[in-house]
């Protein structure tokens, strides 16, 4: 039996809203950033499915852009996020409150 | 596709490679370029704390990309538009127009950026590099026919202003706002990436000009996936423009943003979401502009009515000036929401004019800065005060950006504010014409506010106040007399800004025409 691909692109949903409220309800800026990923590769699940279900390759190759874009979004970020636990010991989004108004 | 299919696949076909028309990415690829050699230069330089040969690089190469995306412009009014390699990169009136005026604005950039920025902790390649950079991921942008090549161009532009952002690495609020931008940041790129796989798989391309085929030709009898693509889309973008009510990371990155950062970001990268923003909305969904219609308006209204309504009480200059630059944004949007040529052609006029005169305005601020002790940190509305009487012309500057901002006549502001409304009234949008004027009068409020502190006298004996680092918490310390200097390449920079603004504002008719045939020729 196959499945069809609507299960896919719905548990693509299911991953990318998970992801985004993750994003919204954790403090913590390494888990943050994790549900940034999750958002990214339900993204890929659902080019990919796509891409199946319409027989054209295109949607395959989206994703290989996705995958190289999303390295280098780790590298800058895990940066941000070095240079500022060497200034504090730990990294929570309630701990950058300096700027508000 | 099962293995044995690919195998055959390898075995039996040649893959066709595109054909790169590398003149019409030439200006991308000269800013590439540069930002590669200054690199290189650094790496075979002994010294470390350089500044000028990265300048100079920096400088060359936009002005030989501003040159170059002019003959573009010429090419495409004499040859047409066209669409190269593979059809992903268009080269046509609007991408050239938008290549203009990035070039110009990294060019000021630059210029001012040498007296300013480079006194704090950034000598070295870096600070150039990244912002040639990030200035050709806004040119893709502009460029872009493809879907997938606007993620690319958005994704160049956001990671480099992300390390630009944190560049004050010894100062606290620089890095809450590098880490704020980049959270934010990947947030909205996953929303429009998800956006476009939405539309990929309602319309089976990623490709602009086929998706625009695609639904002219077929009519969908549940576009639901679609739909929700495009709104995706949109809010991805909304981010990245700063439109309410997508914009509440706006005032913290601003603010704790290296100044002469914050002018870049605020020119540059908003040309490249708008580049985006038109593009996808005007010529891929124009057969849905009944439905994305709507959702734009309440963009703009939200955008021009909180962004006026929330400078008001703001006592940080970046941070009043953030909130200005999201009703700027809710202004720009109105062209787009009329959904005409002629709207559009408001809208391109507008980012133009906008892009120099915030790149100046932020570059007077961080001079200011720079004058009272404190390189490219936060700066109060009080610290404006005796502004004019210590150095004359650069109060002079700040206050002609302002008013410029403001819309008064004779600059450049004046005829953007006022086509993008003429442009409202015309479409019968009288909503969003109304919205637009109360707030424009409500920003020439806030706008007059810090005009006006510039030419209030300081107390001799008063003490300047310096906003500790601890955030809102404000000492008081002695009177600092700091001597600096500004270099004439800085002034330059500021004054080219202010010709701009002033020459065009009287003579008006070259920029205006500039943006009109950036329109029709797409």
């Amino acid at each position: 039996m196959t499945i069809p691909g609507s299960w896919y692109l719905t548990l693509a949903a299911v991953i990318f809203t998970m992801g985004a409220l993750g994003l919204l309800v954790r403090r913590n800026v390494l888990v943050m950033f994790m549900c940034i990923e999750l958002m990214l590769n339900a993204v890929n699940l659902t080019l990919v499915t796509f891409s199946r279900m319409l027989g054209d390759i295109g949607g395959q190759v989206l994703v290989f852009f996705v995958l190289v874009v999303a390295a280098a979004e780790v590298v800058v970020g895990l940066g941000i996020i070095v240079s500022i636990f060497r200034r504090r010991a730990n990294v929570t989004a309630d701990d950058l409150h300096l700027l508000k108004g | 596709m099962s293995p044995h299919l690919l195998l055959t696949f390898a075995g039996t076909a040649k893959i066709a490679l595109p054909k790169i028309d590398y003149s019409s990415i030439l200006p991308e690829l000269v800013m590439l370029g540069a930002a590669i050699i200054s690199m290189i230069v650094s790496s075979l330089t002994p010294r470390r704390d350089l500044t000028w040969p990265y300048t100079a690089i920096g400088v060359v190469a936009s002005l030989v990309a501003g040159e170059w995306s002019l003959h573009l412009f010429e090419v495409v009014r004499s040859q047409g538009a066209k669409a190269t390699i593979a059809g992903a990169i268009s080269s046509d009136g609007f991408s050239t127009f938008l290549m203009v005026v990035i070039s110009v604005s990294v060019l000021l950039s630059l210029l001012i950026a040498q007296g300013v920025i480079f006194n704090d902790a950034a000598k070295g390649p870096e600070y150039s590099a990244l912002i040639l950079l990030s200035a050709s991921g806004a040119m893709f942008m502009a460029a872009a026919n493809d879907l997938i090549v606007v993620f690319l161009g958005l994704e160049i532009l956001s990671i480099s202003l992300y390390v630009l952002v944190g560049f004050r690495r010894s100062a606290s609020e620089s890095q809450e706002a590098a880490m704020k931008y980049f959270v934010l940041g990947g947030f909205s790129s996953a929303i429009f990436l998800y956006g476009i796989a939405l539309t990929y798989g309602a319309t089976g391309t990623s490709n602009i000009s086929k998706i625009a085929q695609y639904l002219a030709n077929n009519t969908l009898t549940s576009n639901g996936v679609l739909l929700a693509g495009m709104v995706l889309i949109l809010v991805g973008l909304g981010f990245k423009v700063a439109a309410v009510p997508f914009h509440f990371w706006t005032p913290d990155v601003y603010q704790g943003a290296p100044t002469s950062v914050t002018g870049f970001m605020a020119g540059v990268a908003k040309a490249g979401g708008f580049a985006a923003l038109l593009r996808i909305f005007y010529v891929s969904f124009s057969t849905l502009s009944l439905d994305w219609k709507p959702l734009i308006i309440t963009l703009a209204v939200l955008s021009t009515i909180v962004g006026a309504v929330l400078a008001l009480s703001q006592r940080d200059v970046k941070r009043m000036l953030a909130y200005s630059s999201i009703n700027h944004a809710g202004f720009i949007l109105i062209g787009l929401a009329t959904a005409t040529a002629y709207g559009i052609s408001d809208s391109l006029y507008y980012l133009f004019a906008y892009s120099i005169m915030i790149v100046g305005t932020f570059g007077v601020i961080s001079m200011v800065s720079a004058a009272r002790g404190n390189f490219e940190g936060p700066i109060l509305v009080s610290d404006l005060k005796g502004l004019a009487k210590q150095n004359p012309a650069l109060g002079l500057a700040l206050a002609i950006f302002l008013v410029a901002q403001a819309g008064a006549p004779f600059t450049t502001g004046f005829l953007a504010k006022f086509s993008v409304i003429s442009a409202a009234v015309q479409s019968k949008e009288y909503l969003l014409a109304v919205a637009a004027m109360m707030t424009a009068v409500v920003a020439v409020y806030f706008y007059l506010r810090l005009a006006f502190a510039i030419y209030t006298d300081r107390e001799d004996d008063e003490k300047l106040t310096v906003a500790a680092s601890g955030g809102g918490v404000a000492t008081e310390v002695e009177t600092v007399k700091v001597t600096y200097r500004p270099p004439v390449v800085t002034l330059v920079g500021v004054g080219l800004a202010m010709a701009f603004t002033i020459v065009f504002g009287i003579y008006s008719s070259p920029l205006i025409t500039f943006a009109h045939q950036a329109v029709l020729m797409h």
